[in-house]
């Protein structure tokens, strides 16, 4: 049997960031994880993280695996890989399967990190080739680089639903539609309207009735849902797509907890069986902790929190810190993590609808309803402004914790304040320089640069673009709306790429003055 | 299916180019990467059939956990091939229940009985 000062089950956000915290302070620390690399799903995100910078906002998922495993290697931790946790016992005694081979390892501590699974909905079908989970999606195109399919139906509308529906756009598939039997899209509405302004319609309040083919998926029929989540006759919709993409959620991997004998509940607000824990994430037996989704399903920029939090009240139940130093560092990593539970998708908020903003404008129905804003709707947001020369309109309308756009600012233009949540609005006074940093700092692609003035009966409009060929100056093409319908011709006049944009081009494109509020987004394509 | 480029991950990296088997047939694939990735650029959907009604399975969680997507490789079921690498010269086989062997259908096995009769 092996010893160590702790012994951290998964190498996700929350395991790694946990073990950099205690080994950076003297532990000798082991994590164990059953896959071949490490980094849990965070080398599949590849878009940009919300938050402020303290919680590595505006940096995309995998280059944070990255800085992670540097981390944990400076630090010291030992990582095992393709080791499947299959016991946690009393004494903090652990069994790990590597290879064909049951290991036994005992620790002073351990720290519980498995994160969570994904949940599934069986429907007539459903276990047909061509039926796969959101996760195997991001793995398969974001890791292997290979399509999932050609044609896509998403099922859910969360977090999850709509940010792998724009990588399944980015990585070249269609995504003939996004339905969820949830009346309202349940993720942010700027990961809707992204998906929506490239053309993806919602169809809220239906689910799938049936997944059609013998050998493979080769059609999806779905249906609205009345109150009571049954199929309304009548509803039907065809769409010939060859795969189905589930994301409907995420259940805590709590099992280890329960089998150490921790105090367990069953919390819709945490999304499942979770163990029941306190502040540093201690468990009802003592010495052992969770951290991550599997206490509570939440992002992965709070899971990376929690985990620190855990690894620093390791050190200090170990004899490695005294109780000022605890205290101090717990203090810091607390405040991070309620900054980024607060605003209308906070846990506390789970299931609710709300009505109005914090700062008390009613929120968007088209957005709930069909992901994106309506024009008549925008213009009632503080991010909304109309001014002389080149500025900002942020099209940001929910409390989300989100600032970068805030610092990314030079001119002061946009303010969010010390709460970041808050929408964020524009200060008229301060002088756009039309640099561009604030598009490709927003993480939730929302912030376009307006010129009303830009030459006689033309505005320019910048928008951020991810996606490939990448246009080129002079090409011309059709200008879409919000809803992704086509509304006029355009043409390109700049392209901006440069290392701090990370990936985010800003394009710019010039469309007739009257659609100046509704251009966003652009195809260089001939308008039929 | 390959993304060939990327607008944030760029060009893929892959290994080199290889040949492997499925049922029989010669294909092609990058080594090192899950010998499921190999079969879904071949357009291979259905990795087995399930022993009692003969259904097909695929690909469905993609990171080992879901076994859907088990075949026959160098003669060995229950191979997850999502999270195994594809190798030189490997053999690859659709799985039915747990051998790689094709269930008679009803009406073979009816002629056979009246063949011996």
């Amino acid at each position: 049997m092996k010893r160590y000062d702790l012994i951290v089950v998964g190498a996700g956000p929350a395991g790694l960031s946990a073990a950099i915290e205690a080994a950076k302070r003297g532990l000798k620390v082991v994590v164990f994880d059953e896959n071949s690399k490490p980094g849990g799903q965070l080398f599949k995100q590849i878009h940009k993280f919300f938050g402020s910078k303290e919680h590595k906002a505006k940096i995309r998922g995998f280059k944070i695996g990255e800085e992670l495993l540097t981390d944990a290697a400076e630090a010291g931790v030992e990582v095992v890989l393709n080791s499947i946790v299959i016991g946690l016992f009393q004494e903090k005694e652990v069994t790990v399967k590597i290879e064909d081979k049951v290991h036994h390892y005992k620790a002073d501590a351990v720290i519980i990190a498995t994160g969570a699974s994904e949940n599934m909905v069986t429907f007539d079908g459903w276990t047909l080739p061509g039926v796969i989970g959101a996760g195997a999606a991001q793995t398969m195109m974001n890791l292997h680089s290979i399509k999932p399919g050609k044609k896509i139906l998403m099922l859910g509308s969360g977090n999850v639903g709509l940010v792998v529906s724009y990588q399944l756009l980015q990585a070249g598939c269609e995504v003939v539609a996004i339905c969820d039997a949830s009346p309202r899209v349940g993720g942010y509405g700027v990961h809707a309207s992204k998906v929506a302004r490239c053309g993806v319609p919602f169809y809220m309040s239906n689910t799938i009735i049936k997944a059609e083919g013998t050998e493979c998926v080769t059609g999806v029929t779905i249906g609205e849902v009345d109150s009571s989540w049954k199929i309304i006759p009548g509803t039907e919709k065809h769409f010939e797509v060859d795969t189905i993409c589930l994301a409907v959620g995420l259940s805590p991997m709590s099992q280890l907890a329960n089998m150490a004998g921790c105090d367990m509940e069953d919390n819709p607000k945490k999304a499942g069986f979770v163990p029941i824990v306190d502040k540093y994430g201690e468990t009802s037996v003592s010495g052992i902790f969770a951290a991550g989704d599997v206490s509570g399903i939440e992002e992965a920029s709070s899971a990376m929190i929690e985990g620190r939090i855990a690894g620093v009240a390791v050190a200090y139940r170990l004899g490695f810190i005294d109780k000022q130093e605890l205290e101090d560092k717990a203090k810091e990593l607390e405040t991070a993590l309620l900054s980024l539970r607060q605003g209308m998708f906070a846990p506390e908020n789970r299931g609710k609808k709300i009505d109005k903003t914090e700062e008390g404008c009613d929120v968007s129905e088209n957005l709930l309803k069909m992901g994106f804003i309506s024009e008549d709707e925008i213009i009632r947001f503080p991010g909304f402004t109309r001014s002389k020369g080149t500025h900002p309109v942020i099209e940001c309308t929910q409390n989300i914790p989100c600032n970068p756009c805030q610092d990314a600012c030079s001119k002061k233009c946009i303010k969010i304040g010390d709460k970041i949540t808050s929408l964020p609005s524009i200060d008229e006074t301060k002088k756009c320089s039309a640099c561009g940093q604030c598009v490709a700092s927003c993480s939730g692609q929302a912030i376009f640069l307006i010129n009303e003035e830009y030459e006689e009966g033309y505005a320019s409009v910048t928008m951020p673009y991810e996606f490939l060929p990448l246009p080129v100056v002079g090409d011309k093409g059709v200008a879409f709306d919000r809803s992704g319908n086509e509304v006029c011709e355009a043409e390109v006049i700049s392209l901006k790429t440069a290392p701090i944009f990370d990936k985010t081009n800003l394009l710019t494109i010039k469309v007739p003055i009257e659609m100046v509020d509704r251009a966003r987004f652009f195809r260089a394509e001939v308008l039929v | 299916m390959r993304i060939q480029e990327h607008p944030i991950l760029g060009e893929p990296q892959k290994g080199r180019l290889i040949q492997f088997t499925h049922d029989g047939n010669a294909m092609q694939g990058f080594e090192g990467e899950p010998i499921a990735v190999a079969l879904r650029a071949a357009g291979v959907m259905a990795h087995r059939h399930t022993k009692k009604y003969d259904k097909p399975r695929g690909i469905f969680c993609a990171i080992g956990r879901c076994t859907d997507c088990v075949m026959v490789v160098d003669g060995k079921p229950n191979v997850r091939t999502c999270i195994t690498s594809l190798e030189e010269g490997m053999t690859v086989e659709t799985q039915y229940g747990v051998t790689a062997k094709k269930p008679e259908v009803e009406s073979e096995k009816e002629s056979k009985k009246e063949g011996t009769v």
